[in-house]
């Protein structure tokens, strides 16, 4: 963040630690959504270091937040005004900035290393299945007689579920798995975890997107014909 | 000001409803998909240099890797 006008630290870090928490704001002229008032948390903002007018900073915040709207708000605290001047996502989900992180020529390596000596095991070290990016999701794990229909999208019912993760509630996102641990759909919990412990019957999650094609585990339903 | 706890870490715990087998002819473990599968089905942590788009590193990623389909998961600032 640059300020515009030179600002004693001690009153920058009492700014910044004023703006955690939730936080309104309306998406800037140029951007890609609608442009009405919305809520963004923070979950916090960690100072760094300042050197006159520049200020680094860490943010954690919720999908969503114009960090560029953050530093211009500040800005308007203090009463000097700021701008953003750098960004740098140092996370996203499960993915934070480790040895998973790859540059494009790292992967253009990769690849040219895997067609010439058909050794996959390093591609394999910076490819990741898919299920990587569910991670911190909520699972419900599935009968392999389950996992069709569901691909075909059905929505789930209890006689299909295994075994889930405590503490689902009603209309969170879930992700479905088989039992070796494939992605199968993403849903949106009709129950919570403890009512799909007790129910022999009846749906528990709704299909919002299948992630696995269709036809590699069984069709094990009756249909029509 | 309290720090407000954090979605990413929630820390959740598996119950189990019924047990069963898994029939090994059908799918596989994620690590280990045969590689078209895997790649077909892959995620990367990109290091995004500054600059180009999102949208243009994703055409230069399925390009570099050669794929029919490829996607990023969102974008900053925009």
């Amino acid at each position: 963040m640059k300020l515009h006008s030179e600002v004693p630290e001690d009153k920058v870090t009492k700014v910044l630690d004023e703006f955690q928490g939730p936080l309104y704001q309306r998406p800037p002229v140029r951007s890609s959504v609608k442009r009405q008032l919305r809520t963004r948390t923070i979950y916090y903002i960690d100072f760094f270091e300042m050197e006159e007018r520049n200020v680094l900073f860490k943010v954690g915040c919720e999908a969503g937040t114009y960090i560029r709207k953050l530093c211009y708000d500040v800005g308007e605290v203090l009463g000097c005004g700021a701008h953003m001047q750098e960004l740098r996502r140092t996370r996203v989900g499960p993915f934070v900035e480790d040895e998973s992180l790859v540059t494009l020529h790292d992967l253009s390596y990769l690849f040219s290393q895997w067609q010439e000596t058909k050794d996959e095991g390093m591609l394999r070290k910076f490819v990741y299945p898919m299920e990587k990016a569910l991670e911190l999701m909520p699972k419900i794990h599935v009968r392999d007689s389950t996992v069709d229909a569901l691909c075909h999208g059905a929505h789930l019912a209890a006689p299909g579920v295994l075994s889930l993760d405590s503490g689902i509630r009603i209309g969170d996102a879930v992700a479905v798995f088989t039992q070796k641990g494939e992605a199968v759909a993403l849903s949106k919990a009709t129950v919570s975890s403890a009512s799909i412990l007790k129910m022999d019957h009846g749906f528990v999650a709704k299909t919002q997107r299948v992630l696995m094609p269709r036809g590699i585990y069984p069709k094990m339903w009756r249909s029509s014909q | 000001m309290k720090r407000i706890s954090e979605p990413w870490e929630i820390k959740r715990s598996l119950v189990v409803k019924a047990e069963e087998e898994t029939n090994p002819r059908f799918g596989h473990k994620p690590e280990e998909r045969p590689i078209q599968e895997h790649m077909r089905f892959g995620i990367i942590n990109l290091d995004k240099p500054a600059g180009p788009s999102s949208h243009e590193v994703t055409a230069w990623v399925k390009r570099i890797l050669s794929l029919d389909r490829a996607g990023h998961g969102g974008t900053l600032e925009a």
